[in-house]
């Protein structure tokens, strides 16, 4: 009896995530799709009457500076991913790389927001751009990409790569045509959760782009607008009047919240599909 | 020379070609390895040459009870306090919920349950933070200043939504350090009479304590991190003071340097005070890391650690 009733009360409290989960999800699109129409998603913003805008340009900046982060990001953390997997003795050195991967992971968004500001839009001279938002992003995104090609990489059984090197295929084309190949699902799950984080991030690039823009950008030295920036800047800085900007914050949320929505299905899907995989071949 | 030796030198050719090309691949490959220890040089860098000045004036920094930037007054004591009151609060929170879900999805739920709420628990760690802070502006600021009084944007308010930022996390890594204790050890207290609960109380708690206190440590260290969600709620006084009641705002380490970046004077004191706190962020959180990175390696090696991190996103 006292069994069932701790059972239960473990099952309610277990709930509880679910209920939140869904609350705010539901509470958002409840609200958010009152306000958006076409016109809301493909109009430029108005700052002086937030009303007749939409969000367009920030919509393809996020895109703009998820490119930007993800060219970044990925080529190197697959590349480390490599290098700490394949080629690396267990020493001090890739020891080292490896706990500084995790002390990267671990710096709070907003400090490599300051990071971002203070090293690419002052010394470096970018200026608030695309460039400077992407590369930051990119910063914050680094050790995800690293450590999912490494565990992807790790994953790979040993039979795969001695029954290719036997049959005299030297190391980098075992890599290339073998390993990465029976490892790129893993590597792109990663990278994909990696970028629903950046994709919902304000904090890195509040610091590194002006945002209130009314255009699209044209260069990568050119200002974006970002979705997160948009929220809080329409929230806070801009002069509107209190109704008008919170339905358009909703409206926002949600695209927002269905942009990160797309790539984490994606990405579990992948995932799933990627273990039942690997069990069949193992078992 | 006959064709088979052509044929043979060629061979050697390509060999020795193939070999400097293979060379040059594994510098490449080392030298992307290394920028992650470079990356992380020049943020120390960067952000300790910006703090100095401000780090400079040692305890009356760190301890001084004013922040006013208006009359050059730089004291971050109220901030810091207010931070670890915040933190600690939303972890305790957190902590009371997780804690008991990571037990049930290990021990009592079934399947097709445990493939609803896991996923969700997911998908929770990835709203983005704006996204939350504005639900708690709308939703939970409202509810607690007609409830309970107050302004309503307080530190109950950024209790709330940050224990729903690491309760993921809390749940992620104490599952897996529940499902980590050896199953032998349940099955012989099951054999020796012992009840289910009385086997969860006794044997596996116990036995994944270290895991189950990592996954805390490490949500503290979130919490202390976040910056969107919680500046959105706590209210953040222009003129910070240490709090005595939960319904009063508050200001956080990552909410000034949000604020007043944006006015902030180029090369004077305010600047460098607010990347000081940026320091100050980095080194509680760095410290908080390192603990817990310790606390699971100590127990079940470094793979635990690894999963966990990487399942729940950080």
């Amino acid at each position: 009896m006292k069994e069932t009733v701790i059972k239960i009360s473990l099952c309610m409290v277990a709930l509880i995530s679910v209920a939140v989960l869904f609350a705010v999800v539901g509470y958002i699109f409840l609200k958010g799709i009152q306000v958006i129409s076409l016109d809301f998603l493909l109009k430029s913003p108005n700052y002086t009457a937030l009303e007749k805008g939409g969000i367009f340009p920030h919509i393809i900046g996020s895109l703009c500076l998820l490119a930007v982060c993800l060219l970044f990001a990925v080529p190197l953390g697959i590349a480390s991913g490599i290098y700490l997997a394949e080629y690396a003795t267990e020493n001090i050195l890739t020891k080292s790389v490896r706990f500084f991967v995790e002390c990267l992971a671990g710096i709070p968004s907003i400090v490599i927001g300051l990071f971002g500001l203070i090293f690419l839009v002052y010394y470096l001279g970018f200026g608030p751009c695309m460039l400077s938002g992407g590369l930051a992003l990119g910063f914050m995104i680094l050790p995800w990409t690293v450590r999912a090609s490494e565990e992807a990489l790790k994953a790979v059984p040993r039979s795969y790569r001695e029954a290719s090197l036997a049959l005299g295929v030297s190391k980098w084309q075992t890599i290339r045509g073998v390993v990465l190949k029976s490892a790129y699902p893993g590597i792109i799950t990663g990278i994909l959760l990696g970028a629903g984080k950046a994709i919902g991030e304000a904090a890195v690039i509040l610091l590194t782009i002006g945002g209130l823009v009314t255009y699209l950008p044209h260069s990568l030295l050119d200002d974006v607008g970002a979705l997160p920036v948009y929220i809080y800047t329409i929230l806070t800085v801009v002069p509107a009047s209190r109704d008008v900007a919170e339905s358009h914050a909703f409206g926002a949320s949600l695209v927002l919240i269905m942009m990160f929505l797309m790539i984490s299905v994606f990405a579990l899907s992948l995932r799933n599909r990627y273990i039942k995989r690997m069990s069949g071949s193992r078992g | 020379m006959s064709a088979l030796e052509h044929v043979r030198g060629l061979k050697l050719k390509f060999g020795r070609l193939d070999r400097a090309k293979e060379g040059i691949i594994e510098k490449l490959l080392f030298i992307a390895a290394i920028s992650s220890i470079l990356l992380v040089f020049f943020i120390i860098a960067f952000m300790l040459k910006e703090s100095i000045p401000a780090l400079a004036l040692g305890w009356n920094f760190i301890f001084g009870m004013t922040w006013c930037p208006g009359h050059e007054q730089f004291g971050i004591f109220p901030i810091v306090v207010s931070t670890f009151v915040v933190g600690t609060g939303a972890l305790a929170i957190a902590a009371a919920i997780g804690i008991p879900t990571a037990i049930f999805l290990a021990e009592f739920s079934p399947r097709w349950l445990r493939n609803i709420i896991k996923p969700c628990v997911e998908m929770l760690v990835g709203i983005p933070s704006i996204v939350l802070g504005f639900f708690g502006l709308m939703v939970l600021v409202p509810f607690i200043r007609d409830s309970l009084g107050g302004y309503g944007e307080c530190i109950l308010a950024g209790w709330i939504i940050l224990a729903i930022m690491t309760l993921p996390h809390v749940i992620s890594i104490s599952e897996d350090s529940i499902r980590a204790v050896p199953e032998g050890y349940k099955e012989a207290s099951l054999a020796l009479g012992a009840t289910q609960l009385q086997t969860i109380r006794r044997v596996l708690l116990p036995n994944a304590r270290s895991g189950i206190l990592a996954s805390l440590i490490l949500g503290m260290g979130n919490a202390i991190g976040e910056t969107m969600a919680v500046l959105m709620v706590i209210g953040n006084p222009e003129i910070p003071w240490i709090p005595s009641s939960i319904l009063e705002p508050v200001r956080v380490l990552t909410s000034t340097i949000v604020l007043e970046y944006s006015y902030m004077e180029w090369g004077s004191m305010h600047q460098h005070a607010l990347f000081a706190i940026g320091v100050v962020l980095f080194v509680i959180v760095a410290i908080f890391n390192l603990v817990t990175t310790v606390a699971i390696k100590g127990r079940f090696g470094a793979t635990a650690a690894i999963k966990g991190v990487i399942g729940g996103n950080r």
